[in-house]
């Protein structure tokens, strides 16, 4: 990153059949939360092509192990060992490096650790839930925690939200923020979730569920799960409007 | 036949759910002792920043009219000379003691989200000419399934909105409103509508 040039193309436009639809009445919350006109298109200024960029100094050194980050000294989160790595890559398939990941999930149980939560399943006193990380050179990412458990939610009477670990992303520019949620292989729940159904096409749920990977499995301690995260791509240099004049 | 072409497809999104404080404004959700801070709250100035000095405060409505209480903010601005603070800034060099980033959950009782910042210089349109100054504005709460993108000018400069390239090619000019935040001294109010009469446009950046 720190010789290749500073990148100032827009971003390919956001494929909105793929995303959800802001009104999924299956998810009864996005009722009243949908805006119901037209978004006006804006090809991509310097105010959306352009974004933040954090430094390592603002993470600290288990800032990326939820396992332990909350937990009394030699105290560890109880749940299933994992870890979760992957790459935060663009449409084009270039790794993005630098790029700030977020992410938080509730503890084995199901249960978050937050003011409003109300689900009856305990708290685990060693595990808090947030942890967040800043992605290598090539993209690459990782982070260790224990397996979410899946959760009653008041939606119907009886819908479930499957084992999910939410994700903030950001890439270059601010156009790319994203927002996502990670499922697990194999996991029944994911294909009966309101949440998951309002993501109209089925491949793009398929690629929010990470792959168990034996081969990256850690013997006698985790197993590992990789999730690739892919931002919008950006608009080759050679295809640039240049009316600019920079 | 052809040549395929390979690309991947953006990750969808999914919802920032009720509890996006945990992950991004941990503190604020009564998580502490594993970041010092939240990450983008506080003031944006400092000292030394340049500009003129303001605070950015409103509400996010539902369609009944019901602030919400589970959103998350996040706001990206140009400094007061119309830099960003980016790599992807060819232009110039930003402040140095202005990020120009920064994220607000809404009050847990009220909704209220409050910004104190700078108000932003002027930044060129693609082909050249000045855009007025704005906040760009990212939305993100349970029950919104996709990041809502908006922005915010300022009712002060009326001569730069009437020249602004994307607010003169609004088609329908009784929703231009709906992105000029307000100012009266140093606050500007700026609230967001999800839906009704009054709907915020949203774009498609």
């Amino acid at each position: 990153m720190k010789n290749a040039p500073p990148e100032t193309t827009p971003f390919f436009p956001r494929d909105r059949e793929w995303h959800p639809p802001a009104f999924t009445p299956g998810y009864k919350t996005s009722v009243l939360r949908s805006p119901q006109r037209a978004l006006i298109s804006l090809e991509g200024t310097k105010s959306e092509i352009t974004g933040p960029v954090f430094g390592h100094n603002i993470l600290g050194e288990f800032d990326n192990d939820l396992i332990v980050n909350f937990a009394k000294p030699g105290e560890m989160a109880i749940g299933e060992r994992i870890m979760v790595y992957g790459r935060v890559l663009d449409e084009r398939g270039v790794g993005i490096p630098g790029a700030l990941v977020e992410f938080w999930q509730a503890n084995a149980g199901g249960r978050y650790r937050h003011k409003k939560e109300t689900y009856l399943a305990p708290l685990d006193p060693n595990f808090g839930g947030c942890g967040r990380t800043i992605t290598d050179e090539n993209g690459g990412y990782f982070f260790k925690t224990i397996k979410p458990g899946p959760y009653p939610w008041p939606n119907g009477v009886n819908d479930w939200r499957p084992a999910h670990i939410h994700f903030s992303v950001f890439g270059h520019g601010f156009a790319q923020r994203l927002i996502t949620q990670m499922y697990f292989e194999g996991d029944p729940m994911i294909w009966i979730c309101p949440i998951v159904k309002t993501i109209p096409d089925e491949n793009a749920i398929k690629g929010l569920i990470a792959a168990l990977d034996m081969n990256n499995t850690i013997p006698h301690d985790m197993r590992a799960y990789k999730f690739d995260i892919i931002l919008r791509g950006r608009r080759s240099t050679f295809f640039e409007n240049r009316k600019e004049g920079n | 036949m052809v040549q395929p072409l390979t690309y991947f497809k953006e990750s969808a999104s999914q919802t920032a759910g009720p509890y996006v404080h945990i992950g991004c404004t941990p503190n604020f959700s009564g998580i502490t002792g594993v970041y010092e801070t939240d990450l983008g709250s506080g003031s944006m100035v400092n000292d030394k920043t340049r500009g003129e000095r303001i605070t950015i405060r409103g509400f996010v409505y539902d369609g009944a009219m019901t602030p919400l209480k589970d959103a998350l903010i996040e706001i990206w601005q140009a400094d007061a000379d119309g830099f960003y603070n980016s790599p992807s800034e060819t232009r110039g060099k930003a402040d140095p003691n202005f990020l120009g980033w920064a994220r607000c959950p809404g009050d847990m009782q009220t909704g209220e989200f409050v910004f104190e910042t700078i108000k932003p210089g002027r930044v060129p349109f693609r082909d050249g000419r000045l855009m007025a100054p704005h906040v760009t504005f990212w939305i993100v709460a349970r029950g919104i399934n996709l990041g809502l993108n908006t922005r915010m000018y300022f009712s002060d400069e009326e001569q730069a909105n009437a020249e602004d390239p994307i607010l003169s090619r609004i088609e329908h000019r009784v929703r231009v409103p709906t992105l000029i935040g307000k100012r009266e001294g140093d606050t500007v109010t700026f609230n967001i509508y999800l839906q009704g009469e009054n709907e915020t446009i949203f774009f498609d950046i």
